[in-house]
């Protein structure tokens, strides 16, 4: 009666990365109304520098209102549908991707195509470059949403390049190479790479070797590279952010229609926090590729009241300037935070410079290395520590034990509260033997206070019952 | 192999049609009072341009909901992170109520039987997505709206079979029609799964009778197929007879909670009842969870901006605004279609009569030299490029017969609507007299040869006469 694709489960969601987002639904946690609640932390969201963007919006009520210079602009904003985008803020944008690039490389907003928020623009891309049946190539750890984004219904399929913590999860010549041979034996016609760069879940910046490993690779093969930079404007400490565009330009990596095989792809909803406005875009320098995907956005616009106020934000160059250095600085405070917290409990994360979360190390709390364990620990730490934290087989990782950690969608306070946590949990697991223990949060807390001087205890709990005076 | 994809490089996307190069062409040449009077003046755009005014006048009166604010509270931190794909549910419950609104009230919606999307283009590729496989075909009673070409079938890899509407009984769907399109897919080995309809129809500018409308429900049950009703014009119905929706003759005919209840889908905007097509707004309704599940799901490639959702959940819930807007839009969109079809008649050009729309189906036929389509296009070019009017033939909507030209009203103001009128005027009494001078060439041609001495009234005849020898 329906689709195979309405009645199947290609979408990709029944994945842990999903399921630990509606166990958290049902039970928030919130500081004052919901303190022993699940904290979210499987969600990459920025909401780090809110203040500074409402203070610009407070500063400027006229570009809500949808008037310039004093004069309403709503009925021409009603009406704009045009899918080559409002050329205000297509100039903008090429200007805000050169800075966040360090003003090393130039876009030309003539090859800028909007779509309804990155999701869309990924999957726009792939109908452009692929044909139903043929494969992309993705190096893993992946984010999870790609599964959807890139395959549902484009009938497309994802072939993984492994990287292994051995080297840091770079990716090698030998990894690319083995999973196009990989391709070839399934029957699949290989048509791209598909890259994160800044990398989501890894939290790491790809080094100039590997971004040349990608060029070599696709030149070889005569294959598109897709650069997936949401996360660029994320990029808190060194080695500085080296876009594929930049790679590209080294006269080593020479080849006549490299060009038209690079795409990179964009949106606000990680650096500017603003994933609620869908604002995504493609760039590429092929003509066919600007001119099919324009028309494809048709399937997905931005909103012309959206498009505006942005446009507006974004030309005003001392506040983005001053947001970007501010939030890279947020980010990073907030991430040394996370590490340094994580440290004290014995776990290790993968050493990172961008992002939105950590990847971190909990191979030596599995009962086995397995991704059954992994995904026994996943529920532990959901159910009983109250941790939403996301395992990395639903990232595709080769190696059981990884999960991705975010820290840049709650305050101080609460993560705080996390590590708290994560510190019991780790101290129970080193004293109780595993995670063989099922021990419920509450009932563990009052353990602990069995075993402290009964002066702690009443110094340890507030008259509200908060617990964050432990240590 | 191709370095991109199939879909990249064909051109299934359906924009080479006449419709949209049409838009070319006023792009390059637009109408403009003051600076450009002699331009192409554009009459191919089913925008509605008329009520504005309104909109902006509550908009000034509501600055919080522009202004990310509630009860003087900012809500941007909760706004610029919402990207549920669930929507916003203040939205979603404005938006069913001003559905049930426009319908006369008869009918209700369930907020959780909406899926929003980023405009009715989005809508209506995501249930092709969802109904049908590549190569599945969907039956669409002619003429259609042209988009429909790449919305439906562009990457769905969806066919589409007309079901042949014509003039002799105003282009309404029959029995026999449904039947015929239906054989003919099977001749062409393509599973049917459904039809859709636009009600009220683009580019007839007419509300579905009672009587189709029962016949494609009868068909649809006896064919085990769905209905998607595209009704997107459903709030520009400013005359009698009233707007019957799909949904109301279900409920007569105590279809509820049957097979058939789950097959039938609505597709809605707020792109022509508000005028605000910018804001891509647009919504599926389907009594199909399963239906309903997936399309949320696919709704993640088209959300609505989170920011739009709000503005237009606080207009929405404003009753006494809707209740007025829904009454002065449809009285101004009746003065002006009013105004277009004296006008017509004014230059001898009949259309459909509608009584919904943004525009009219109008009745060139007589002005062509041939009753074909090659003729259609020799007059559309020169009412294009000569008479300076982007009006949209109808071989773009997929029309059966030559001759006859969606033209729209409500995109302009009066004075270039007059200005238009006239230009028509002038070019079919151009046409008129070169016909009559033509005719009496013809006339004066047989008497010259039978008679020797003939005086000539016409000079220009007698020039031709000249040239002849």
């Amino acid at each position: 009666m329906l689709s195979s694709r309405a009645s199947c489960n290609s979408h990709g969601q029944d994945s842990p990365y999903f399921l630990g987002w509606q166990v958290y639904e049902k039970n928030p946690f919130d500081q004052a109304v919901n303190p022993t609640g699940i904290i979210q932390m499987g969600l990459a969201e920025n909401q780090l520098s809110f203040d500074l963007v409402e203070s610009w919006l407070r500063k400027n009520p006229d570009v809500m209102g949808l008037n310039k210079d004093g004069e309403s602009v709503f009925r021409e904003l009603a009406l704009f549908q045009d899918y080559h985008g409002l050329p205000a803020l297509k100039n903008e944008l090429v200007e805000y991707m050169a800075k966040t690039r360090g003003n090393k490389v130039k876009f030309d907003p003539k090859n800028l195509v909007l779509a309804a928020g990155a999701t869309s623009a990924n999957e726009t891309l792939i109908f452009c470059l692929v044909d139903p049946g043929q494969a992309i190539l993705l190096p893993t750890p992946y984010y999870p949403g790609f599964d959807r984004d890139l395959k549902w219904r484009t009938g497309v399929e994802i072939v993984p390049v492994d990287c292994w913590s051995s080297n840091g999860f770079r990716i090698t010549m030998s990894a690319l190479a083995d999973a196009y041979r990989r391709a070839q034996k399934l029957n699949l016609k290989v048509k791209g790479v598909l890259i994160t760069n800044p990398s989501n879940p890894l939290g790491t910046t790809m080094t100039r070797d590997e971004l040349n490993h990608l060029i070599t690779f696709a030149i070889a093969k005569n294959i598109h590279i897709i650069s997936d930079e949401v996360f660029s404007g994320t990029v808190f400490d060194s080695p500085g952010f080296i876009s594929i565009i930049e790679a590209a330009m080294d006269p080593n990596l020479e080849s006549p229609d490299l060009w038209n095989r690079i795409h990179i792809v964009y949106s606000l909803s990680k650096d500017l926090g603003l994933p609620g406005f869908r604002v995504g875009m493609i760039y590429s320098n092929n003509e066919t590729v600007v001119s099919a995907a324009t028309k494809m956005s048709s399937f997905g616009l931005v909103s012309s009241q959206t498009q505006y106020v942005l446009s507006n934000m974004l030309a005003n160059k001392k506040f983005i300037g001053k947001y970007m250095k501010e939030n890279q600085k947020r980010l990073k405070r907030k991430k040394e935070m996370l590490v340094s917290g994580l440290r004290k409990s014995g776990i290790e994360c993968l050493k990172s410079n961008a992002g939105l979360f950590c990847w971190v190390d909990i191979r030596r709390l599995l009962c086995s290395d397995t991704f059954e364990a992994e995904t026994k620990l996943w529920k532990t730490i959901l159910w009983d520590v109250g941790l939403n934290i996301s395992p990395g087989g639903s990232f595709h990782c080769s190696e059981p034990g990884w999960f991705r950690v975010c820290f840049a969608n709650m305050s101080h306070a609460t993560l705080q509260v996390a590590l708290r946590r994560i510190k019991d949990f780790v101290q129970r697991w080193s004293y109780g033997g595993g995670i063989g223990n099922k021990i419920s949060y509450q009932q563990n807390m009052s353990n602990l206070n069995r075993k402290l001087p009964s002066n702690w205890v009443r110094k340890l709990y507030s008259s509200e019952g908060d617990e964050q005076d432990i240590g | 192999m191709g370095l991109l994809s199939r879909k990249a490089t064909c051109n299934s996307h359906g924009q080479d049609s006449s419709y949209f190069l049409g838009w070319q062409e006023y792009e390059k040449n637009p109408y403009d009072e003051v600076k450009n009077p002699r331009g192409i003046i554009q009459m191919g755009l089913a925008e509605n341009q008329l009520s504005f005014d309104l909109l902006e006048s509550w908009l000034a009166k509501n600055p919080d909901a522009a202004g990310f604010k509630r009860d003087g509270q900012s809500i941007f931190k909760e706004l610029a992170l919402f990207q549920d794909y669930h929507g916003l549910p203040a939205f979603k419950k404005a938006l069913v109520d001003f559905m049930a609104e426009i319908r006369g009230n008869k009918v209700t919606f369930d907020p959780n039987n909406i899926v929003l999307t980023a405009g009715a283009t989005s809508a209506n590729e995501t249930l092709m997505f969802c109904l049908a496989e590549q190569g599945d075909a969907f039956l669409l009673p002619t003429p259609y709206y042209p988009g429909f070409d790449r919305d439906l079938k562009w990457r769905t890899g969806v066919e589409i079979v007309p079901i042949e509407c014509t003039s002799s009984n105003r282009f309404q769907i029959t029995a026999s029609a449904l039947e015929e399109a239906y054989e003919q897919a099977q001749r062409k080995n393509l599973r049917v799964k459904g039809v859709l309809v636009t009600n009220p129809s683009n580019p007839l500018g007419t509300t579905m009778t009672r009587d189709e409308l029962d016949l494609l429900v009868n068909f649809i049950t006896d064919k085990e197929i769905h209905l998607i009703s595209d009704e997107i014009y459903s709030g520009t119905v400013f005359s009698s007879p009233a707007f019957v929706s799909i949904v109301e003759v279900l409920k007569d005919r105590n279809l509820e909670n049957t097979q058939v209840w789950e097959r039938v889908h609505i597709v809605y905007s707020l792109s022509k009842d508000l005028g605000l097509p910018g804001f891509r707004v647009g919504a599926i309704y389907s009594n199909d969870p399963i239906v309903v599940a997936a399309a949320t799901k696919m709704s993640s490639f088209g959300l609505v901006s989170s920011q739009t959702q709000y503005l237009l959940s606080a207009m929405l819930s404003d009753k006494k605004f809707t209740k007025e807007y829904i009454a002065k839009n449809h009285k101004r969109l009746r003065k002006r279609q009013s105004k277009l079809v004296a006008g017509l008649e004014k230059a001898d050009i009949g259309c459909l009569e509608s009584n919904a729309g943004l525009f009219c189906w109008v009745d060139m036929r007589h002005l062509l030299s041939s009753d074909t389509f090659e003729a259609e296009m020799e007059l559309w070019k020169k009412i294009v490029y000569d008479v300076k009017l982007n009006i949209s033939p109808g071989s773009s909507c997929h029309c059966s017969e030559p001759g006859w030209f969606r033209v729209c009203f409500a995109n302009m103001s009066e004075d270039t609507l007059t200005l238009a009128m006239q230009r028509l005027k002038s070019f079919v009494g151009s046409i008129a007299s070169k016909d009559r001078s033509h005719q009496e060439l013809k006339n004066s041609r047989r008497k010259f040869r039978t008679k020797w001495v003939f005086r000539l009234s016409f000079q220009s005849f007698h020039d031709r006469e000249q040239d002849e020898r």
